[in-house]
């Protein structure tokens, strides 16, 4: 801005002077710069481009936050579109109350934490393991692992559902935990990944010291490489938190129609509901939208505000996956 | 204590010296008759072993035995009996049976090829522009990633569901447009008609692009600046230095991004084609009961997981034929 201004003072200047030769070449430079990209057609164009984009990602949240505060009035009133008549809180109340919000969301929480926190354990472990130590067959099975990306759980699901209500696990957040504790939850092999990556940028002689004062290697693994890895950790708890928070495919199949289910999946429940009573009922109808818009952004807030705190984690994740070359 | 002590390590040396187990000096002995070196190597490596044994376990109880299951199980047809499964010989009827009767789910998996064909080139294509535009040296460099990065934390399924179903996912206002829509009318309507499908769904894309966004700043990051500035120098303009720099660094990042982009697109849990499969499976297909339930479901889950992996290879070979045909 302050430079827009001294060189527009500088034409003003120029003008008065009639030295136009020169007042072409300023105004040259101030558009195209003196390579394009410090010129003022280049920034404007860029903050367009932002601004569009922006606009893009922003544009369902406020569509989700404008319209869960609005009453039935408000929906079919074409003339009201972004701000609601009145701030109408009923949608919300209706969900918390119906929901009972508090306890549900705790659940949802608990149905996200202990996985993740399981499979940040173990894939720790198995990274450390990955990255440190040689042992037989150590290149197919790094292979193997990165080909259960791939694989859908739609292949797998059918045995591992056949499994579950043999052993009676369904509708059980172990459901969650077993394959999260043996490395084989949501994106496992994305979280070995990263572990792998970091272990092996520390540099070895760390450890080598360690050996020679006699730590063994599990000790070495506890003191030494994982208090190293602590951004590392966070990461991955992060992003293994928001995945299973999420979920709701497979959840949808353990857990449905017990009492434990994921906030999503409840909320959903909840319309279904309401949808099922209020059939053909054009008002009620409307009215659910509201309802249901406000269920959306009462499951969203709780990642939003994590989101807002660990933001630097996400950033930086990429960069410790090693999908980048090191 | 000292007498616990001493039958702590009597305890110790019954386990580390008996019949079936003796450790000594350099070697392991066991039965008495086979002698093991202890190397540092087979140390190292049984250490080694024994970190990733978590994951050997889970990946044999969670990804191999399930695959090969139901990839047995395609072959049959499968009843349940109570809670046992009552298995028939199928052979490959179940496969014929997608292409050949049940036409929903060849429907499904057309529009699924030509969905995932056209948004994956779209969805990279954004994440690069926006990567490289949250790079530069703008003003308010931290508003501008929170917002780009929202799509990592809100890939929810009913989130998404609901926005589709209220239309939030279109952009109204470019509907709006005249312009646009008088240059849509005036195409061809085989050209018109995807570019109006990409305008319907660009925010939907758009919002698959969180990961691959953090992919190419983290590459963009890498890449030194002074080369930019050495092409300059030769007078390189921002064109000439993105083509020639920036796209060849970033070249082995997109295939990353494209093998990203696929699996999450379509394991994303409102894909039409995998909510027909869950469905199937139990039970709740309105087909009939001739093509239904577990066998035909893996049956499915197979030919969908091959098209997927097909689509996989034929992105990540298109790439490397360009690179080739350049070099």
């Amino acid at each position: 801005m302050k430079r827009l201004v001294r060189s527009l003072k500088e034409s003003l200047m120029l003008i008065k002077n009639k030295d136009f030769h020169q007042l072409k070449i300023k105004t040259k430079r101030l558009f195209l710069g003196m390579h394009f990209k410090d010129g003022l057609i280049y920034h404007l164009l860029v903050y367009a481009l932002l601004l569009s984009f922006g606009y893009i990602y922003l544009y369902p949240m406020l569509f989700m936050v404008t319209n869960s505060f609005m009453t039935v009035e408000d929906i079919i009133d074409i003339g009201v579109r972004w701000v609601p008549s009145q701030l109408n809180i009923e949608n919300y109340q209706l969900v918390i109350q119906e929901i009972n919000y508090p306890k549900a969301l705790l659940q949802g929480l608990y149905l996200a934490a202990v996985p993740s926190l399981m499979a940040t354990m173990s894939s720790a472990i198995i990274g450390y393991g990955f990255a440190r130590f040689n042992f037989p067959l150590k290149k197919l099975m790094f292979v193997l692992m990165i080909m259960t990306f791939i694989v859908p759980p739609q292949i797998t699901m059918l045995s591992m559902f056949r499994m579950y209500s043999r052993y009676e696990l369904l509708g059980s957040i172990l459901a969650f935990v077993f394959p999260a504790v043996l490395g084989q939850g949501l994106n496992g092999a994305l979280f070995i990944l990263i572990f792998y990556q970091f272990f092996r940028m520390i540099p070895k002689s760390l450890e080598e010291s360690a050996q020679l004062d006699g730590a063994s290697s599990f000790k070495i693994f506890t003191r030494i490489a994982l208090p190293l890895a602590i951004p590392s950790i966070i990461i991955v708890f992060l992003f293994s938190f928001v995945w299973y928070y999420n979920e709701t495919y497979l959840a949808g199949l353990y857990l449905s129609g017990s009492e434990l289910l994921t906030l999503p999946l409840r909320i959903d429940q909840l319309i279904n509901g309401y949808v099922g009573i209020y059939q053909g009922n054009e008002r009620a109808m409307q009215l659910m939208q509201a309802v249901k818009l406000a269920g959306n952004v009462l499951t969203l807030l709780p990642l939003l505000i994590i989101y807002f705190f660990t933001q630097r984690y996400f950033v930086e994740s990429i960069d410790r996956t090693g999908i980048t070359g090191e | 204590m000292p007498k616990t002590e001493k039958s702590g390590r009597t305890l110790k040396s019954m386990l580390v010296n008996n019949f079936i187990y003796r450790r000594e000096i350099h070697q392991i002995v066991l039965f008495s008759f086979w002698k093991i070196k202890i190397t540092n190597k087979r140390r190292q490596s049984l250490i080694g072993l024994s970190f990733v044994l978590l994951w050997i376990v889970g990946y044999l109880v969670f990804a191999l035995y399930p695959m090969g299951h139901s990839l047995y199980l395609s072959f049959f047809k499968v009843r349940m009996d109570g809670s046992s499964l009552q298995l028939l010989y199928h052979g490959i009827e179940n496969y014929k049976a997608a292409f050949l009767i049940d036409e929903r789910f060849v429907d499904m998996l057309l529009q699924y090829v030509l969905q995932t064909a056209m948004n994956v080139p779209i969805t990279i294509v954004f994440a690069l522009v926006i990567a490289m535009l949250i790079n530069q040296d703008i003003k308010g460099k931290g508003i501008w990633r929170t917002i780009f990065f929202l799509p990592v934390i809100i890939i929810s399924g009913p989130v998404i569901q609901e926005l589709l179903n209220q239309g939030a996912t279109t952009l109204p206002s470019i509907q709006e447009y005249r312009l646009i829509g008088m240059i849509l009318d005036n195409l061809n309507p085989a050209l018109a008609a995807p570019i109006q499908a990409l305008f319907d769904r660009i925010l939907l894309v758009l919002w698959f692009a969180g990961i691959q966004i953090l992919i190419f700043l983290a590459g963009l990051q890498k890449i030194d600046k002074e080369i930019y500035e050495a092409s300059m120098i030769d007078g390189a303009g921002p064109w000439e230095s993105f083509w020639k720099i920036t796209l060849p660094s970033l070249m082995p990042l997109i295939s990353v991004t494209i093998i990203y982009t696929v699996v999450s697109m379509s394991v994303f849990s409102l894909n039409e084609v995998i909510i027909y499969i869950r469905n199937v499976m139990r039970g709740e297909s309105t087909v009939g009961t001739v093509i239904n339930g577990m066998g035909y479901s893996a049956a499915l889950a197979w030919i969908y997981f091959l098209v997927m992996s097909l689509l996989i290879i034929i992105f990540i070979g298109l790439i490397n034929i360009r690179k080739r045909s350049k070099s």
